[in-house]
């Protein structure tokens, strides 16, 4: 569930010129930029990283993630990896999901909050080894999400019972998603599992495992039965020099199946039909997970915590804003991140703003998520979105805003 | 990339084409512009019956991730809009020189329209 980069880098630019040509200098490239190139890959900047926003279009890849498969360049993701005796009661502190949940070859999405509990990023935590940790996090988040954690490590008593590494440079990372993954995973990546879940085969992964396979030339890679879609899939890890082996064998072996490569606009409309978070925008260091709906990743019976006692008392007293999601009713323009929220029918002021916001290609309707006083956060509630000075109406509904119809 | 620029259209710089009809001039976007947004999703026009200067902000065309606005490549008066594309706007993605045309204008100075760029010259700016 954890996302692709974030803060100031929208993808959308409500009411610019048409083609405005975006600045793209000193920007990061992931070692699949060659591969994008060749694949027509339409490239934008986001947080500070030129990546593929479309190959073909947002819609049709985002219909062959939904029906068969997509394949996309998450390269520019950043991995931390903590191992020792200490690492375990360290991550504990450091996150706010309870990390003494996961077995050998499991993995769970967590938030590492400030003291006040506000979210410094979300990510997903993966146990590879009995004293060994990998942590996915957000590409815009690497330098300040490193400096936090090693800050906290040396104020830590028992930092030498662990190591805490950055290793976002060494490795490129994959994510297949989509029904058909599991038939042809296993075709595209043969090898053997040396670590993590007790697995012979890919296709044998359950949501949420892990497993450190040897896939032979392409060398040692982490492949995780997650994702950023709703789908079911696998993210695959690997050194930077064999990230496009991965990413041609995969299309090779999926191209009977449909499989495609697919942008991070398809990313961002298939994360935001399920009501995923993106750090940015549902998230930032002023939100906190009790707000953005995120309470179920908060253990608050695991003991202390960075952010506990904020955190607790919101659970108990409640927020003062929330993050719902929101359908548009009728045939209206897509809401857009930062348009104004408005209680429906109450002339006075805005209540709140939309977060994310876009077309949904399965729905064939404005969809998006927004935070709005707790009052007017129950599904059913109607509410209006500004665009462009006028109110459309809006009605709050149950996450996942898309639910795929039984096959 | 190979847009499809007819030779018997005006174009402005920012992607918008004219169809001169005697004092009445339709407008919509170039095949190169729907090409580079793809999946548009949604039209808003101008009003009927409005006057609009050069270059004035008088449409908006969306795709999935982006708004954008479209500028009147001359000044007039709109005469009419195409209700087709607000209610089909895969339209423009598929038919921008046809059925996808945004609206159309009765020239104040038909004569302005010459100043617009030749098919020729709009080809080289989107470097065809």
């Amino acid at each position: 569930m954890a996302g692709g980069a974030g803060r100031g880098a929208m993808l959308t630019h409500p009411g610019g010129d048409l083609l405005a040509s975006r600045p793209v200098y000193m920007l990061k490239r992931t070692p699949l930029f060659a591969a994008h190139q060749r694949a027509g890959g339409k490239l934008i900047e986001f947080g500070g990283w030129e990546m593929p926003v479309q190959y073909s279009s947002i819609v049709d890849e985002h219909l062959a993630v939904r029906r068969a498969a997509g394949l996309f360049d998450i390269s520019h993701m950043g991995e931390v990896r903590l191992s020792g005796a200490g690492a375990l009661r360290f991550l504990n502190q450091l996150l706010t999901n309870d990390a003494r949940k996961l077995g050998v070859g499991q993995g769970q999405y967590t938030l590492m909050c400030n003291p006040l509990g506000g979210v410094i990023d979300d990510l997903y935590a993966y146990r590879l080894g009995e004293l060994d940790y990998l942590l996915i996090i957000n590409a815009s988040r690497i330098e300040p999400d490193v400096a936090w954690m090693e800050s906290q490590l040396a104020a830590w008593p028992d930092r030498a019972s662990l190591s805490l590494q950055n290793v976002s440079d060494s490795l490129g990372a994959v994510a297949l998603q989509g029904r058909a993954a599991r038939a042809f995973i296993d075709a595209a990546l043969p090898g053997r599992v040396t670590g993590g879940a007790a697995v012979s085969r890919l296709d044998g992964l359950a949501k949420n495992q892990v497993v450190a396979w040897d896939a032979g030339e392409l060398g040692s890679l982490i492949i995780a039965c997650t994702g950023y879609t709703g789908e079911d899939g696998f993210e695959v890890i690997a050194p930077a020099p064999s990230i496009e082996g991965v990413w041609t064998r995969i299309l090779a072996a999926g191209h009977p199946h449909c499989c495609q490569p697919a942008g991070l606009g398809a990313r961002d409309t298939l994360r935001t039909e399920m009501g995923y978070p993106l750090y940015g925008h549902e998230l930032d260091e002023q939100t906190t997970p009790i707000e953005a709906g995120l309470g179920f990743f908060v253990a608050l019976e695991k003991g202390d915590f960075i952010g506990r006692t904020p955190l607790a008392t919101q659970k108990t007293d409640g927020v003062k804003k929330k993050c719902v999601a929101f359908r548009m009713v009728g045939k209206t323009a897509p809401p857009r991140p930062q348009y104004p929220l408005w209680s429906a029918g109450a002339p006075a002021a805005p209540v709140g703003q939309v977060v994310s916001g876009t077309q949904s290609p399965s729905l064939e309707c404005g969809i998006g998520m927004g935070y709005v006083p707790p009052s007017l956060s129950a599904i059913g509630t109607p509410l209006e979105v500004e665009i462009r000075g006028r109110r459309w109406p809006a009605t709050v509904v149950k996450k996942p805003i898309y639910v795929a119809p039984p096959r | 990339m190979s847009s499809k620029v007819p030779s018997e259209l005006k174009y402005a710089k920012s992607h918008e084409w004219v169809r001169i009809d005697g004092d009445i001039a339709t407008v919509g976007i170039t095949d190169h512009a729907q090409h580079e947004l793809t999946d548009v999703v949604f039209v808003e026009l101008p009003a009927v019956g409005r006057k609009l200067a050069a270059g004035e902000a008088c449409a908006v065309v969306e795709s999935v991730k982006t708004a954008s606005d479209i500028y009147s490549p001359a000044a007039g008066e709109v005469t009419a809009v195409n209700d087709k594309v607000s209610g089909s706007p895969n339209l423009v993605n598929d038919q921008p020189y046809g059925d996808g045309w945004f609206y159309k204008l009765r020239l104040s100075n038909p004569a302005e329209v010459q100043q617009l760029l030749t098919a020729a010259d709009y080809s080289k700016s989107i470097g065809g």
